[in-house]
């Protein structure tokens, strides 16, 4: 079918709990999302058969819209009216998506680069083993052995280099003989992605043990890196050997019009479309129960991190031991015991399905989030580095920049757009919690739109973009995102109540805002048009972009909350002293009007 | 009648219930089909590789990787013990000799002419998986183990610590809302499974280990208590490997929480009989429960249920409250209104009424109780 007959579009993501169904209608040269379903994940015992979960998610679309898109067990193709769809896609990340083991000879070079490979084709990577990891050999044979990934990536060397390191990777790979997660009866996929000199001794010393694809080196010089060769494998072989291996995945398989993508992969799929077509540099959060996903694009440049065990239920407890309770405390504007905290914190781990019913109970979710979001951000950072005079297409790296002092590619005071999802994010009772949740995290610098995705919509999307960008961009402007506004944040540090900036908003239609904003404080300006240009004038040594006490003047969007100027400074530092940190948290939560009196 | 579903911990005094015993790896099955078997008979066996050591040798005698055929004593495949010889260089004055000593006694398994390294595995290790419960074979897995059947007393904790292990049930505590002292435990309870009620704090579980305790069954302990014990932080509720002497198993949640009467009531009907139990916790996909099973019927028991999940929940049955503001309070569901109700924090989630023990009727969200299971 070619792109231009699509006209209706049914779409599932198959999540570890949750089997979600959108329906997409193209009305006059639009598409829309018109209905959604979801019906719980199948993939597990009692049913272990992924379909059942997608049947019983497209049935609700189907009683919601009236459109009968099933035919038994089958989806009707092509759309007839009122009846079936003209294609149908779907992404998954159920049975714990996509887990993969990496090596690489030298952990900060052909190492990381394996890692940024894995992960930004949509996998969770257990581990990464390299020659200088620090552990003694037969620890690392040990670990292989431990862990049974679904795949495993091995790299190293630099084409025509020495094969010694990548040898010694193999041959221990070889001793822990490891076994898949799934299926025991078939070999454990092994990519190799390294030195083109050492693919015949890799393949004497893994051909029989495993099941080994070889493919062109992610790391060719130190100074480029060529991920998308070794990603495409790890998608074929996801396809191939770790779909056919799980509960009702090759049905699934003979259902869809396209192949079936990793969720993250999908979402990091769609920031990089959005972030091309507005040549915006974008940062995308998904902060789940378990683990939380950052994606960003940088100069063109996309990168993903997965925080494997920072999440608001299962893992909210391996946040407070990663952030440190004093940095979960330093949020509230409260006292709390610290034992009543630990023993909160635990009993949400235990029973990870439980809301919080009071004001105060969420104030303290919000406090975990803020944290899980920052040590996300963080280690997002770190691994997005680059270097310096570098042409940087797919490479985001080289020798040079991967040490300690490597540069980090992300920038906040170039980051122009934020967009949150996850619970916590999206489903906030007020969405200025999300806007200010997000900005305590991230700290932007100058000018930065927000939003959030309001159903997770972006891996459907995602996947979708494949077969037809222009459907998945006007879904992802029209319904996926809810715009939440812009912050302005001016760079620097001054007095308390110190004028550090004058502003004025007009929009296309004539309507004007403007004011002034003292250091220390925060005004929430309410503010729905969907464009408008700012003109903001910050004073000496404050800085919005173009350097300090320069004026700028840029596009912005209103939203459900508006404008948000953060006159807290940048670096931004709560108080030391409890009682000024609890007035000026209670002071910002009451400018944002955040909770309830 | 409108319905909601909502798990909850089983508390079962009699109850037909199978366990997989299985292997991680293929290996013999000792058990047979229709055998009954006691918690502690091994139903499979396997051996686990041995560890795998490398030594380089081509570092060690100053010789490049490929050259080091020509000075291994050894070859692949042989034997050898630690200490021994497995490389040496022949030099023509004696005092230059340097030889290369084996770390492990094992195997030699390769080497390397890349890598100038050999690689040494030890002997295989021997892994039993013993029945746990006391039961009966109904099926078997070729290489891996067998499915157990059994009837008996069944109790699930929230969260626990610690492996599988077995003994006499002591009540050491008169009530459920007594908490567990240091001196509440003696050296009568060497090797038993002890069942306190409130709370145990770190020093009643420090007493409890040096005692040689094999389990403690609680209502709540505190998280800090737990950091101590285990001198870390559990990020994630994966449990059940820990290596602190003992099998602890909270019942109710963290804090000082009374264990449910009906809990208290039921294992102080099985006081002084057999017990299984581990500490083994999962909360994410496959969900696992720590659990206390008791082997037969408790004595006032004529009939043993099939284990029978109703899936939903009505007014009246009986429920806890599991987050604050009323967290670990016990009530009776009262209604169960459909509509979505807008909460303390605005949220607006789905609700039932609940009534407490002295008659006060409050609000919470349906996915803040847990229906007491019996």
């Amino acid at each position: 079918m070619s792109k231009k007959d699509l006209e209706v579009i049914i779409a599932t993501d198959c999540g570890s709990t949750t089997t979600k169904a959108i329906l997409i209608e193209k009305k006059g040269d639009t598409y829309r999302q018109t209905f959604r379903g979801e019906a719980p994940t199948t993939v597990e015992a009692p049913f272990e058969d992924v379909t059942k979960g997608v049947l019983n998610s497209i049935t609700e679309v189907e009683e919601l819209s009236g459109r009968r898109i099933l035919d038994g067990e089958k989806i009707i193709i092509p759309n007839d009216g009122n009846t079936g769809a003209d294609i149908y896609v779907s992404t998954s990340s159920a049975g714990g998506g996509l887990q993969m083991m990496v090596a690489g000879a030298v952990k900060a070079m052909t190492g990381e680069s394996a890692q940024r490979c894995a992960l930004g084709a949509g996998a969770i990577v257990m581990d990464v083993l390299a020659s200088n990891d620090g552990r003694a050999d037969h620890e690392k044979i040990e670990r292989i052995r431990q862990l049974r990934p679904d795949m495993m990536l091995l790299s190293g060397g630099t084409d025509g280099g020495t094969v010694t390191h990548v040898v010694e990777l193999a041959q221990f790979l070889k001793a822990a003989d490891p076994k898949p997660r799934l299926g025991a009866s078939y070999k454990l996929p092994v990519i190799y992605a390294g030195n083109n000199k050492a693919h015949e001794q890799i393949k004497e010393i893994l051909g029989d043990r495993t099941a080994l694809i070889v493919t062109e080196n992610l790391r060719p010089t130190l100074e480029k890196e060529n991920l998308m060769p070794a990603r495409h494998k790890i998608h074929d072989i996801f396809l191939e050997h770790v779909m056919q291996q799980a509960p009702g995945y090759p049905r699934l398989m003979k259902m869809v019009g396209a192949p079936i993508m990793p969720t993250p992969a999908a979402v990091g799929t769609m920031t990089e479309k959005f972030a091309k077509a507005n040549k915006f540099n974008v940062l995308a959060v998904d902060i789940g129960g378990a683990t939380t996903d950052v994606f960003s694009v940088f100069s063109g440049v996309f990168n993903r991190t997965v925080s494997a065990n920072l999440g608001m239920s299962y893992s909210i407890s391996n946040v407070m031991a990663e952030a440190g309770l004093a940095n979960i405390l330093r949020w509230l504007p409260f006292d709390v015991e610290e034992q009543d905290l630990r023993n909160r914190l635990k009993n949400k781990m235990i029973r990870p399905t439980t809301i919080p019913q009071t004001v105060e109970d969420l104030q303290i979710e919000h406090s975990v989030a803020r944290e899980a979001l920052r040590l996300a951000f963080d280690q997002h950072k770190a691994l997005a580095v680059g270097l310096k005079g570098v042409q940087q297409e797919r490479s985001i790296s080289d020798a040079f920049e991967q040490t300690a002092s490597g540069l980090s590619l992300i920038n906040v005071m170039k980051l122009d757009y934020v967009i949150g999802s996850g619970g916590i994010l999206a489903h906030s009772p007020r969405r200025t919690q999300s806007m200010l949740l997000m900005i305590d995290s991230y700290q932007p610098e100058g000018v930065t739109r927000m939003a959030v995705d309001s159903i997770f919509m972006m891996p459907h999307l995602g996947v979708l973009a494949q077969i037809s960008e222009k459907a998945a961009l006007d879904v992802f402007y029209h319904d996926c995102l809810v715009r939440l506004g812009t912050c302005l944040a001016p760079k620097g540090l001054g007095k308390e109540g110190q004028l550090i900036m004058e502003w004025e908003v007009k929009t296309p239609e004539g309507k004007k805002e403007s004011g002034q904003l003292r250091f220390g404080e925060i005004v929430h300006v309410p503010f729905d048009a969907p464009k408008a240009k700012l003109i903001a004038r910050p004073v000496k040594g404050f800085d919005m972009g173009a350097g300090p006490g320069n004026s700028i003047e840029a596009g912005i969007e209103g939203g459900v909350v508006g404008l948000v100027l953060d006159g807290r400074g940048r670096p931004f530092n709560l108080a030391k002293t409890p009682s000024r940190r609890r007035d000026d948290l209670n002071k910002w939560y009451k400018a944002m009007s955040m909770y309830p009196v | 009648m409108a319905h909601a579903y909502t798990p909850g911990l089983k508390v079962i005094p009699c109850t037909m219930f199978r366990k997989r015993r299985l292997l991680p790896i293929p290996g013999r099955v000792m058990a047979q089909l229709d055998q009954q078997v006691d918690a502690l008979y091994v139903v499979a066996q396997t051996e686990l590789p041995g560890k795998v050591f490398s030594v380089n040798v081509a570092n060690r005698l100053s010789v490049a990787p490929e050259e080091i055929k020509e000075f291994m004593v050894k070859s692949e495949g042989q034997p050898v013990k630690k200490g021994e010889i497995i490389a040496e260089n022949q030099p023509f004055i004696k005092w230059f000799k340097t030889s290369v000593e084996s770390p492990v006694e094992g195997t030699l398994e390769a080497i390397s002419l890349v890598t100038g390294q050999i690689l040494l595995r030890e002997p295989p290790k021997l892994l039993p998986i013993k029945a746990y419960v006391k039961g009966k074979v109904v099926e078997v897995t070729p290489n891996f183990g067998v499915t157990l059947e059994s009837e008996g007393t069944f109790i699930q904790g929230i969260f626990g610590i610690g492996g599988e292990t077995n003994g006499e049930i002591v009540m050491a505590v008169a009530s459920p809302d007594a908490d567990l002292m240091p001196e509440d435990l003696s050296e009568a309870h060497k090797g038993k499974i002890v069942v306190g009620g409130r709370h145990a704090g770190l020093a009643a579980i420090k007493r409890a280990v040096e005692l040689g305790v094999n389990a403690i069954v609680v209502g709540g302990i505190h998280d800090r208590d737990l950091r101590q014990l285990l001198g870390y932080d559990i990020g994630v509720a994966v449990t059940g490997t820990e290596q602190v002497g003992i099998t602890l198993i909270v019942t109710e949640g963290f804090g000082m929480i009374p264990m449910a009467e009906y809990t208290f009531k039921l294992l102080h009907s099985r006081n002084g009989e057999k017990a299984s139990v581990s500490g083994a916790t999962q909360i994410r996909a496959g969900v696992m429960r720590p659990e206390i099973i008791v082997p037969g019927f408790p004595k006032n028991v004529t009939e043993c249920k099939k284990d029978q999940d109703r899936g939903w929940i009505e007014p009246g049955d009986p429920i806890r409250i599991i987050r604050e503001p009323h967290f670990g309070v016990i009530g009776t569901v009262k209604s169960l209104p459909p509509e979505l109700t807008k909460i303390g924090s605005e949220s607006y989630a789905r609700v039932l009424t609940v009534e407490l023990a002295g008659g006060e009727v409050v609000v919470v969200p349906r996915a803040n109780i847990e229906v007491l299971e019996k």
